[in-house]
C-alpha cells in the first residue's frame, strides 16, 4: 500500500464534498427502471401460487386472454419449448421460472400476463385457472430432514431428501481436544430468523428487444450489471455483443438485486417473442414474499474458555433454510459464504464449524443482505457467545474481549479456520467506544439501578469483517473471476471520465470514485464524471455487494489513475525537457527537483498527449483500462456498545444510546462513511427489534407486505454516536477495506447483549430476534419479574 | 373498464388535463399521464410514503388517492419544487446534508417536508420524525433527513428575519 497522501487537491481523499449524484435526485430526475417508458412498451404481470406445495394439474388461461388489452399468457410449458422453464442459479442449483410441475412456496411464479396497460395486466389475473392438488408443507428446516418428510425436489433426479449440501470448515480433532480441556462451555441455540432487505425501489426490468439489429436491451434493477449480462447470455443462448444491461439508477440494493428473478427472464422472453418492449416491476408484496430473503440460519454454538476467561476454541453447526431452491448468492465455492469467519476478533486455538444446508417450501434465497456471505450470522454467533461468557464467568464483557483479542502485532493473523486477517487493532477501537460511552459511569448506574429493581443493559460487539471479495484464486461467481474494474481517459481540456465495473445503489461512487482520480491525478473531482451501470459503456466487473466496490473497483481506480500519472510524467519530462525520475509530483503538478520555477501540471501533460509533437515512441491520447484482482481480503473492524433500558410493564426497549466505532481503513469521503453508518446501523436495529418473515403450518406467508413487515421508522430509529478508528489495509493501493455493511454487520447483536445483560440477573441467557416489546414482555413475565 | 374521464388540475403550478380510468391512482395519473417520474411508489399499503405530493399544500399518499379526487385541485410534486430563484431551501439541505442515499424515498419526504415547514417553520426533533414517520428510507437511518429539515427551517427563517 502507498499511503494516501495528503493532497490539497479539490476533493481529494479525506475530504467531504457534496454528493454529485444529489443534484438530480433531490429535482425528482433520477433515472430508475420504473420511470423508463418507452413507445409500444407493454407489461407484465405475474399470477403467484397461493399454496406452498401442491401438484399442478392444469393450468387454463382462456379466460385471462379473452380480457382488454391482454396481449399473451406465458405458462412453464410456454417456456419449455425455449428450453427455459428451468434457470441455474448462482448457487449452482436450478430454480423454477414459471412452475411446471407443481409449486413449491407461496407466491411462485406460475403465469405470466402481458397487456397494453399494467391495470390490465393486473386485472387478467383474476382470469387464470389453475388446478392445483395441495400437498404436505415443509416449513420447519428441522423437519424437512425427518425420513418421512415429503421431497420438494422431486424434479432432481434421484433426489430422495431434502438435505442440499454439507459444508465444514476448521479442524474438528483439534477442537475436540481443546472442549476436552475447557473449564467452561458457553452454549447458544438461537436463530437468525429470516429477514428481508427491503430496499424501497422493487427489483423490475425493461426488456427492449430490437428486432432490426437484433439487440437486446434490458433496463434492470441490477447490482451487477455485467455478470447478468455474461448470466443472460449463457441461460437464454442470446449473443452477448447484442446484449445490454443498463441498470440506471437504483433504489437501494442491499443484496436484493443481485440474483436473476423469474421475472426478469419472462420480460426479456417475453420482449424477444412479441417484438416489443416489455415493463415488469415488482409489487412490495412481490418483492417480500418471493425475491431473495437474507439469513434464516439455525445456530448451535459453543464456546471453550478457561475459568479465569480464555477464550480456547469455537464449534458451530448451523442448519440453514434456503427455500425451496438453493438461490443464495455467494462465491461459487463458499455454499456458506464466510461463515468460517466465526472466530471473529479472538485468538482461538482451534475451531470447526459445519453447515448444512435444507430445502423448504418457503420463498429460496439465502442472499447477503447488507453483508459479506454470511458474515452477518458468524459475527453474532461469536459475539452472543462471548456477552454469555462473560455473564457465566463474571468477568466484565469489555475486559473479556479485551483479554482475549488478536493483538496487533499478530497481524497478518491466521485464524484457525483458515483466513488470514489484513491488519487490525482492535482494543485501539474498544477504548474509543468505552470513552464515548462513558463506560464506568453507565456500570454504577446500572447496579443502582438494579438495586432499585429497574431494568437496564449494556451490550457488546467487536466484530470482524471480511470483505472485498476478491481474490478470484478462491471467488469466483458461475466461474467469472470476481474482479474489477475502471477505465479512464481524460480529454484535451483536462476534464474525463472514469468509466466503472461496479454500480451505485446509493453509495456515491459518482462522487466517491472521483475523489480517488482527484487524489491520484490532482484533477479536481469536479472536473472527472463518474459512468456504470451501463455494459456497453463500461468495462467488465462483477459488482457491487459485499462492501466490495472501494476494496476492488476503488483499488483499479487508483491504479489505473497511477498508470496515466506515469504517463504524465513522461510527458511532463519532454516538455520540461528533463528526465522522468527527476520530477516530483504534488497534487497535480509536476516539478523539477531543485527547481521550482520548472513546472508542468495534470492538466498541461494531457493537453501534450493529444499534441502532434509528443515524441514518436510515445502512443498519443491520454486513457487507460485497469482489472484488479485483490490479493486479498480486507478486514473492517470496531466496537458497538448499546445501552438499554426496559420497561418492565410493557416490555419496550428503548435503546437510549448507541455508540459505534468503525475501522474501515482509510476513509475517502468522511460524510458519506459516516451516512453509511447510519444507515447500516438502523438496518442493524430493525433485524434486531421489528423485522421478521414467518410462516404458519402450511407454509402461509407473514410478512410479505410493510403492515406486516415492520422496517424502521424515524419514530424509532435511535440517535448514533460515531467514533473513529484508522488501520490502513496492508495491501489496497490507498489502504481502504469497504465499509458498507460493517454496521448491519456489527449491530444486532449489541441490541441483543444489551437485553440479555438487563435480563440476565433473572436468568435470562437468550432471546432470539427480533425483540419485540410482546416477546421481551413475555420472557419477564415468565421471570416473574413484569410490573402489575 | 369504465369509460375515461378527464381530470383538469394545476400541477406545479400550471393546468394539465389527463384522460383516465376512473379507477387510475393519483400516482398513475403522475407518472404515466403526467410523465413527472420523480414521484415514486414504494409499497402497496400505504406505507412507504414515496409516492408523497401535496394536495392543495397539504400532504398526500398519492397511490392512496384516485386521480379523479383531485379534479379541479392544486398538486405539487418534486418537480415543482426548484423555482427561477433556485433550489429550494428544503432541496438543499438535503444536499448539503447528505440526507439521501439512493434518492428513491427523497422526493415523498421533501414534499412531507416542504409541508410540515410550511405549518411549522421551527420544529423540534421530536416534532420533525414524528413528521416524516410517514415516510419511509432504507438508506440514512434518518439522522441526516432530520438535519436537513433543521437546516433548511434554519434558511427559511433567516431568508423572513
Amino acid at each position: 500500500m502507498t499511503a494516501a497522501t495528503e493532497s490539497t487537491v479539490n476533493g481529494a481523499i479525506g475530504q467531504s464534498p457534496k454528493r454529485v449524484e444529489d443534484d438530480r435526485f433531490i429535482r425528482g430526475m433520477g433515472n430508475y427502471v420504473d420511470d423508463v417508458q418507452l413507445p409500444g412498451m407493454l407489461h407484465m404481470a405475474i399470477y403467484r401460487s397461493p399454496f406452498a406445495h401442491a401438484t399442478i394439474n392444469s393450468i387454463d388461461t382462456s379466460r385471462a386472454l379473452a380480457m382488454p388489452g391482454v396481449v399473451a399468457c406465458i405458462t412453464g410449458q410456454d417456456l419449455v419449448a425455449h428450453g427455459l422453464a428451468w434457470m441455474p442459479t448462482l448457487a449452482g442449483d436450478t430454480q423454477a421460472v414459471l412452475a411446471t410441475d407443481k409449486v413449491r412456496f407461496q407466491g411462485q411464479e406460475v403465469v405470466c400476463v402481458i397487456a397494453k396497460t399494467s391495470y390490465q395486466a393486473e386485472d387478467a389475473l383474476e382470469g387464470i385457472d389453475v388446478d392445483y392438488d395441495p400437498l404436505p408443507v415443509i416449513v420447519d428446516p428441522k423437519r424437512a430432514l425427518d425420513a418421512d418428510a415429503p421431497i420438494i425436489r422431486s424434479d432432481l433426479e434421484g433426489k430422495t431428501d431434502n438435505h442440499i449440501f454439507t459444508w465444514e470448515s476448521g479442524d474438528a480433532e483439534a477442537t475436540d481436544r481443546v472442549f476436552a480441556e475447557a473449564d467452561i462451555v458457553i452454549k447458544l441455540d438461537t436463530l437468525y430468523p429470516r429477514i428481508h432487505p427491503a430496499p424501497m425501489e422493487t427489483c423490475g426490468a425493461v426488456a427492449d428487444y430490437n428486432k432490426a439489429t437484433g439487440k437486446m436491451t434490458i433496463h434492470l434493477t441490477s447490482q451487477a450489471p455485467h455478470a447478468h449480462r455474461t448470466l443472460f447470455a449463457m441461460v437464454a443462448g442470446l449473443p452477448e455483443q447484442k446484449l445490454r444491461i443498463i441498470s440506471p439508477d437504483v433504489g437501494g440494493g442491499f443484496g436484493n438485486k443481485v440474483p436473476i428473478y423469474p421475472g426478469y427472464v419472462v420480460a426479456t422472453a417475453a420482449s424477444l417473442l412479441i417484438g416489443k418492449p416489455v415493463k415488469w416491476v415488482e409489487s412490495r408484496t412481490e418483492n417480500l414474499m418471493s425475491t431473495g430473503f437474507a439469513r434464516d440460519y439455525h445456530m448451535e454454538g459453543e464456546l471453550a474458555a478457561t475459568k479465569d476467561g480464555k477464550m480456547l476454541g469455537l464449534r458451530a453447526n448451523v442448519l440453514a433454510d434456503h427455500g425451496a431452491f438453493n438461490a443464495q448468492a455467494q462465491p461459487s465455492k463458499w455454499p456458506a459464504g464466510f461463515f468460517n469467519i466465526a472466530t471473529g476478533s479472538y485468538d482461538l486455538q482451534a475451531a470447526h464449524c459445519k453447515v448444512d444446508g435444507v430445502y423448504t417450501n418457503k420463498a429460496p434465497g439465502g442472499i447477503a443482505y447488507r453483508c459479506s456471505f454470511r458474515v452477518t450470522e458468524a459475527a453474532y454467533l461469536i459475539e452472543r457467545l462471548v456477552d454469555n461468557l462473560a455473564h457465566e464467568t463474571g468477568i466484565d464483557a469489555a475486559e473479556l474481549r479485551k483479554q482475549n483479542f488478536i493483538q496487533p502485532e499478530q497481524f497478518p493473523y491466521k485464524s484457525p479456520m483458515g483466513w488470514e486477517y489484513d491488519s487490525g487493532d482492535y482494543e485501539k477501537a474498544m477504548n474509543i467506544a468505552l470513552e464515548l460511552v462513558g463506560y464506568e459511569e453507565l456500570r454504577k448506574e446500572q447496579a443502582e439501578k438494579r438495586a432499585k429493581g429497574e431494568v437496564m443493559g449494556i451490550g457488546f460487539s467487536s466484530f470482524t469483517e471480511i470483505v472485498g471479495a476478491g481474490m478470484s484464486k478462491i471467488c469466483d461467481i458461475a466461474g467469472l473471476a470476481m474482479i474489477d474494474s475502471a477505465e479512464l481517459r481524460i480529454h484535451p481540456t483536462g476534464k474525463g471520465v472514469l468509466k466503472l465495473g461496479v454500480q451505485s445503489q446509493g453509495q456515491g461512487h459518482e462522487t466517491t470514485f472521483a475523489q480517488i482520480v482527484a487524489n491520484e491525478l490532482g484533477i479536481p473531482y469536479t472536473d472527472i464524471a463518474v459512468e456504470h451501470g451501463d455494459t456497453d459503456h463500461t468495462p467488465y466487473g462483477l459488482g457491487t455487494y459485499a462492501s466490495r466496490s472501494t476494496p476492488t473497483g476503488g483499488a483499479a481506480t487508483a491504479i489505473v489513475a497511477r498508470k496515466l500519472r506515469e504517463k504524465a510524467r513522461q510527458i511532463a519530462a519532454h516538455l520540461l525537457e528533463c528526465a522522468p525520475d527527476d520530477l516530483e509530483f504534488d497534487s497535480g503538478t509536476f516539478t523539477v527537483k531543485g527547481s521550482p520555477e520548472k513546472s508542468k501540471t495534470i492538466q498541461e501533460c494531457v493537453f501534450g498527449a493529444y499534441q502532434s509533437d509528443l515524441p514518436d515512441d510515445m502512443e498519443k491520447g491520454f486513457e487507460d483500462v485497469t482489472y484488479y484482482d485483490a490479493p486479498e481480503m480486507t478486514y473492517p473492524f470496531g466496537t458497538y456498545i448499546c445501552v438499554v433500558d426496559i420497561d418492565k410493564g410493557t416490555g419496550q426497549v428503548k435503546v437510549r444510546k448507541f455508540v459505534a466505532v468503525d475501522d474501515c481503513g482509510t476513509r475517502i469521503n468522511p460524510m458519506i462513511v459516516d451516512g453509511q453508518i447510519h444507515g447500516g446501523l438502523t438496518q442493524g436495529f430493525g433485524t434486531a427489534m421489528m423485522e421478521l418473515i414467518s410462516f404458519d403450518e402450511d407454509g402461509n406467508c407473514f410478512g410479505g407486505n410493510f403492515m406486516d413487515y415492520l422496517i424502521p421508522t424515524a419514530v424509532e430509529s435511535p440517535d448514533w454516536t460515531l467514533g473513529e478508528c484508522t488501520t490502513p489495509s496492508p495491501h489496497h493501493p490507498f489502504g481502504a477495506k469497504g465499509v458498507g455493511e460493517s454496521p448491519t454487520v456489527g449491530s444486532p447483536q449489541a441490541f441483543v447483549n444489551a437485553v440479555v445483560d438487563a435480563l440476565h440477573p433473572y436468568g435470562i441467557t437468550n432471546i432470539d430476534m427480533p425483540l419485540s416489546s410482546h416477546k421481551v414482555w413475555k420472557v419477564l413475565r415468565d421471570a416473574g419479574v413484569t410490573d402489575e | 373498464m369504465s369509460d375515461k374521464m378527464i381530470v383538469k388540475a394545476t400541477v406545479n403550478g400550471e393546468e394539465c388535463e389527463a384522460l383516465v380510468e376512473p379507477r387510475t391512482l393519483l400516482v398513475h395519473m403522475i407518472r404515466e399521464s403526467l410523465h413527472l417520474t420523480g414521484t415514486h411508489i414504494g409499497c402497496d399499503t400505504t406505507s412507504c410514503g414515496a409516492c408523497t405530493v401535496l394536495l392543495d399544500g397539504k400532504p398526500v399518499k398519492s397511490c392512496t388517492i384516485l386521480a379523479v379526487q383531485a379534479n379541479g385541485r392544486e398538486i405539487a410534486t418534486v418537480e415543482g419544487l426548484e423555482t427561477a430563484a433556485g433550489l429550494s431551501v428544503v432541496q438543499e439541505g438535503f444536499k448539503e446534508e447528505h440526507g439521501l442515499h439512493c434518492g428513491y424515498c427523497t422526493p415523498g419526504m421533501m414534499m412531507t417536508v416542504t409541508a410540515l415547514l410550511e405549518e411549522n417553520p421551527d420544529p423540534t426533533e421530536d416534532e420533525i420524525r414524528k413528521a416524516i414517520s410517514g415516510n419511509l428510507c432504507r438508506c440514512t437511518g434518518y439522522v441526516n433527513i432530520i438535519k436537513a429539515v433543521q437546516y433548511a427551517a434554519g434558511k427559511k427563517e433567516g431568508a423572513a428575519a
